[in-house]
C-alpha cells in the first residue's frame, strides 16, 4: 500500500465537510458519528478505501481532524480506552487479519464500540517479551492456552486481547511464538485489577486456564507471531509517544503554564521564581520540540507501518514528561506536600479536576511513561543498534531453545 | 574544627539493636497498616520505642529524665527510622519540638514537657507554616492578640507534624517582644486540628485553625535566631532521615538488578543499569557526608552548623528522590505498583524534599550564608 491516492488538502478538506454536513459532532452521539466518519473513509485516511481509510499519506490525518475542529466545538475524538485498539489493534488487524476480521472489526475498533488490549507483558517477561511462557497447544481447530499475563492496560473493559503465546518451546525463543485475537469473555480468562502508585488499577493481571482459542483467530502464521508483535510495538511506540499536541502551546504544556500563571507568588523568593522561570521555559520548549519533531515526522512518515525511529519521540517524551510534572510539584512548594485525591484502591481514575490535582496525580503517573510501552533503557537500546547501527550486547539467549533460557 | 565521622562501638550497637526492632515492629505490614490509619502511628510500638528505649528522650538531657545523647545518636537513629519508613510522630515531638523546648522557651515549661516528651507520654509538636506557602520565619505572619485572661490566636498554621494527635502544640506567632512561641493544648477551645491527606501518607501532616484560643506565652523576647537553629536542627535529622531512605533504595535496587533476569542475563550486567546503581552509589555516599557532617556540627555545636545544615538539606533531598526515582525505573513494572513498597519511599523522598523548604530553598541559604 505504500502508492497512495493523491488527493489535495482541499479536497480532504471538501469531502470532511461533506460528512458534517450529513453527520454532525453537536447534533450526533459519538458512535453514530464515529461510524460515518468510518464509512466516509475519514477515520484514519492512511487505511485503503473501505476500512475507513482513503489511502492516502498518514499525514493528512490531522487535516481531518482541524476541518472538524473548525466546524463544531466537539469532535467526537478518539475514547480514551480506546488508544490501544486503535493505536495498535486496528494496524494489526488490516496488515494480518482476515478480510472478515477487518470488515467486522475495524470499524468497531474506530467507534469505541469494542476496547482491545495487548496480552503481551508477563511476570518474567517484560523487556524481553519474546521470552514469555504463556503456551498455546493445538488440538484441532483450536489452541488450547495457558498461562498469566501482567500490565494489561484496559483488560477489565476489553472485548478483544492481542496475545503473543508460545506455541514452540523447543525453538529459539522469537520462533516459537504465534499471534492471536482473544476473545475476553472466552471460558477460561480471569481478569483481576492491579492497584498502581496511584492507587487506582488501569492495569490487570489477566490468566489463562484452559482457554479455548479457534486457529482462524491466528494472526499471521505459526511461529510468526513475533514479526506480527514488532508491527504491534511499532506502532505503540508511535501511540505514545507521536504525541504532544498539535497546537503550539497546547496540551501538556498549557496546563503546566496555567499553574504557573495561577502560583502562589510569595511561595517562592525572587530567586528561585527565576529558576522556576527558567524550568518552565525548558519545558515549554522540550513540549514544543516534541511537536515540531512530530510533524517533521508526519511529512517523511510513509504509508504503512512504523520503523524504529518512532523510538526517538517514544524515549524523548517519557523523560520529559517526568520533568515537567516534577516541576509542577514544585511549582506548588508546600501544596505537593498534600494529595487530595488521596489512594482508595479502586478501579477508576477519581475526578480530578483542577489544574493543581491532575499535576499530583501525573507527578506520580508519570513515572510509568519511562516503562510502558517499552523502558527508556530499552528505547536507548533500540537507537543505538537498530537506527545508529552499534554493535549489540553479547546475547545468550538468541540461539538456543527457548526452554534453555535462564529465566527469573 | 574538621569532623571527625567517627561511631563508636556504642553507636553501632545502637544501629544494630534499632534495626532489629524497627525490622520486626515497623516491618511492611506495620508500615501499611499504620499509614492507612488516622493517628499514623501504633501506640504500642511508640510506647516501646518512646518509653523502655528511651529514644523519645535521646537528646534530651539526663536532667529532664531524657537519654542526654547527642546528635550522633539522634542521626543514627534518624536513618534507621527513614529506612524502614517507622510511622510515628518521632520527628516531631522527638526533634522539632524537643529542640524548640531546649532553645527557646522558659524554663517551667520546658522541664514540665520535656519530662513527659521523654517518658513517651506527651507527643508534642511546633506549627509554624501559614498558608502563605512560606518555610522562612519571615513568613510568620500570625499574631497573639493580648486579651483579659492572657493571650489567644486566630488563624491558620499548615503542614503541622502531627498536628492531629499531638498533646501539646507550641506555636510560632507574633506579638510585641517579636516571634514568640505559644503553648495550646489539644483540647483548647476554638481549636480545630484537621488532617490533611498527604502525598506521603506514612508522615502525617495536618492543618491547624484557631479561633481566639486561649495560649500561654512560653518564650522571652524574640526568638527568630532560636528558632532558625530549631529549624535547621531538624532539616539535619531530616537529612540523616533521607539517608536512611536513599541507601534503602539502592539496597533494594542493587537487589532487584542481581536477581531479574531478562534476556537470559540479570538486568545488572546491562551498563544502563549497573551506571544507574552505580550513580546512586556516588550520591548515597555524597548524601551520608552531608548528613553526618551536619549532625555531628550539630553535636559539637560548631560555628558552622546552619551552613552545614543547609547543605545537607540541599542535597540529601535530591539524592533520596534520585535514588528513589531510579528505584521506580530499575523495578519495571513492579516499581510502579501499590503492591511493592518501591512507590512509599518515593512519596517519602519527594514530601521530606518538599518539607521545611526544598533543595533551592536551602541553597539559596547556604549561599546567603557562606557569601555567594
Ligand atoms: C502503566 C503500564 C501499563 C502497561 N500496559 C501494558 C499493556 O497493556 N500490555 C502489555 O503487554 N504490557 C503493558 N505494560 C508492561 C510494559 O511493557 C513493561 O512493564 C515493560 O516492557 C518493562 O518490563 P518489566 O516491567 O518486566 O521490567 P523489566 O523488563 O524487568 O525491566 C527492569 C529494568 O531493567 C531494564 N532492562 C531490561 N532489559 C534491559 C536491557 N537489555 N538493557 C538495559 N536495561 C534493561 C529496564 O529498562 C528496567 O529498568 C505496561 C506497563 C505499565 C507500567
Amino acid at each position: 500500500m505504500a502508492d497512495h491516492r493523491s488527493m489535495s488538502e482541499d479536497e480532504l478538506r471538501a469531502r470532511t465537510r461533506a460528512l458534517l454536513d450529513e453527520a454532525h459532532p453537536e447534533q450526533v452521539e459519538a458512535i453514530p458519528f464515529r461510524q460515518a466518519q468510518y464509512d466516509h473513509g475519514l477515520a484514519w485516511v492512511h487505511f485503503p478505501e473501505g476500512y475507513g481509510g482513503l489511502n492516502l499519506s498518514p499525514k493528512m490525518n490531522v487535516i481531518v481532524q482541524d476541518e472538524i475542529l473548525e466546524h463544531s466545538k466537539i469532535s467526537h475524538g478518539m475514547p480514551a480506552a480506546s488508544i490501544i485498539g486503535i493505536g495498535m489493534g486496528a494496524p494489526v488487524v488490516l496488515t494480518y487479519g482476515t478480510e472478515e476480521m477487518k470488515k467486522s472489526m475495524l470499524p468497531k475498533i474506530f467507534t469505541g464500540e469494542e476496547i482491545w488490549c495487548q496480552l503481551f507483558s508477563e511476570p518474567s517477561a517484560g523487556s524481553d517479551v519474546a521470552g514469555l511462557a504463556t503456551s498455546a497447544v493445538r488440538d484441532g481447530d483450536d489452541w488450547i492456552l495457558n498461562g498469566q499475563k501482567v500490565w494489561t492496560t484496559v483488560a477489565h473493559l476489553s472485548r478483544w486481547g492481542m496475545l503473543l503465546a508460545r506455541t514452540d518451546p523447543d525453538v529459539p525463543k522469537h520462533d516459537g511464538l504465534s499471534y492471536f485475537v482473544l476473545d475476553m469473555q472466552a471460558p477460561g480468562v480471569d481478569v483481576r485489577p492491579l492497584y498502581q502508585i496511584t492507587g487506582e488499577a488501569e492495569f490487570n493481571e489477566v490468566f489463562m486456564t484452559d482457554v479455548r482459542i479457534p486457529h482462524d483467530r491466528m494472526l499471521g502464521k505459526e511461529g510468526q507471531g513475533w514479526r506480527v508483535a514488532i508491527t504491534t510495538l511499532m506502532n505503540e511506540r508511535v501511540a505514545i509517544g507521536g504525541g504532544g499536541s498539535k497546537r503550539k502551546g497546547g496540551g501538556t504544556i498549557s496546563q503546566l503554564l496555567e499553574l504557573w500563571n495561577d502560583r502562589n507568588k510569595n511561595a517562592h523568593s525572587a530567586g528561585q521564581e527565576a529558576l522556576l522561570r527558567d524550568r518552565v521555559t525548558r519545558s515549554y520548549i522540550d513540549q514544543e520540540l516534541l511537536r515540531l519533531t512530530a510533524q517533521r515526522a508526519r511529512v517523511t512518515q510513509q504509508a504503512g507501518n512504523p520503523g524504529p525511529e518512532g523510538s526517538v519521540a517514544k524515549l524523548a517524551q517519557a523523560e520529559m514528561m517526568k520533568r515537567l510534572w516534577e516541576l509542577a510539584i514544585d511549582i506548588l512548594g508546600n501544596d505537593g506536600l498534600a494529595y487530595e485525591a488521596g489512594y482508595e484502591l479502586r478501579q477508576q481514575a477519581s475526578g480530578i479536576d483542577t489544574t493543581e490535582g491532575l499535576a499530583k496525580y501525573q507527578f506520580l503517573r508519570s513515572r510509568a511513561n519511562s516503562i510502558e510501552g517499552g523502558t527508556s533503557e530499552i528505547m536507548r537500546n533500540i537507537l543505538g543498534e537498530r537506527v545508529l547501527g552499534l554493535p549489540g550486547e553479547p546475547r545468550v539467549d538468541k540461539k538456543i531453545a527457548w526452554k534453555e533460557v535462564a529465566r527469573s | 574544627m574538621a569532623i571527625d565521622f567517627t561511631f563508636t562501638d556504642e553507636h553501632e550497637e545502637l544501629r544494630a539493636t534499632l534495626r532489629a526492632f524497627l525490622k520486626e515492629k515497623s516491618d511492611e505490614a506495620a508500615v501499611r497498616e499504620q499509614m492507612a490509619t488516622e493517628r499514623g502511628y501504633d501506640p504500642d510500638v511508640w510506647e516501646q520505642m518512646a518509653g523502655q528505649m528511651g529514644l523519645a528522650g535521646l537528646i534530651i538531657p539526663e536532667e529532664f529524665g531524657g537519654a542526654g545523647y547527642t546528635y550522633v545518636e539522634l542521626l543514627v537513629v534518624m536513618e534507621e527510622m527513614g529506612r524502614s519508613l517507622l510511622c510515628a510522630p518521632y520527628l516531631g515531638t522527638a526533634v522539632l519540638a524537643t529542640n524548640a523546648l531546649l532553645h527557646c522557651v522558659d524554663e517551667t515549661t520546658r522541664k514540665e514537657l520535656l519530662v513527659g516528651i521523654a517518658a513517651g507520654e506527651t507527643i508534642a509538636t511546633v506549627a509554624h507554616a501559614e498558608s502563605n506557602g512560606r518555610w522562612d520565619l519571615a513568613g510568620v505572619e500570625m499574631r497573639a492578640e493580648k486579651g483579659e485572661g492572657g493571650f489567644t490566636l486566630s488563624g491558620r498554621k499548615c503542614w503541622v507534624l502531627d498536628g492531629h494527635t499531638a498533646d501539646v502544640l507550641l506555636v510560632v506567632a507574633r506579638h510585641e517582644a517579636g516571634l514568640s512561641l505559644f503553648r495550646v493544648d489539644a483540647d483548647a477551645t476554638g481549636l480545630e486540628r484537621t488532617l490533611v491527606p498527604s502525598l506521603d501518607i506514612t508522615r502525617k501532616l495536618a492543618q491547624l485553625d484557631f479561633n481566639e484560643t486561649p495560649a500561654d506565652l512560653v518564650s522571652a523576647g524574640d526568638q527568630t535566631d532560636a528558632l532558625q537553629r530549631v529549624l535547621a536542627l531538624t532539616v539535619a535529622a531530616l537529612a540523616a532521615e533521607q539517608v536512611g531512605g536513599a541507601q534503602m533504595c539502592l539496597e533494594t535496587a542493587t537487589e532487584y538488578a542481581k536477581t531479574r533476569l531478562q534476556f537470559g542475563r540479570p538486568i545488572g550486567s546491562y551498563q544502563a543499569i549497573k551506571h544507574k546503581c552505580a550513580d546512586m552509589l556516588v550520591e548515597v555516599e555524597f548524601a551520608k557526608s552531608a548528613a553526618y557532617a551536619a549532625c555531628f556540627s550539630a553535636a559539637g555545636n560548631e560555628e558552622d552548623f546552619l551552613e552545614t545544615a543547609a547543605l545537607a538539606k540541599a542535597y540529601c533531598s535530591e539524592a533520596y528522590f534520585h535514588a528513589a526515582a531510579e528505584n521506580i525505573q530499575i523495578h519495571g513494572g513492579m516499581g510502579f505498583t501499590w503492591e511493592l513498597p518501591v512507590h512509599l519511599y518515593f512519596k517519602r523522598a519527594k514530601s521530606s524534599e518538599l518539607f521545611l523548604g526544598d533543595a533551592a530553598y536551602h541553597r539559596e541559604r547556604l549561599a546567603d550564608l557562606v557569601g555567594i
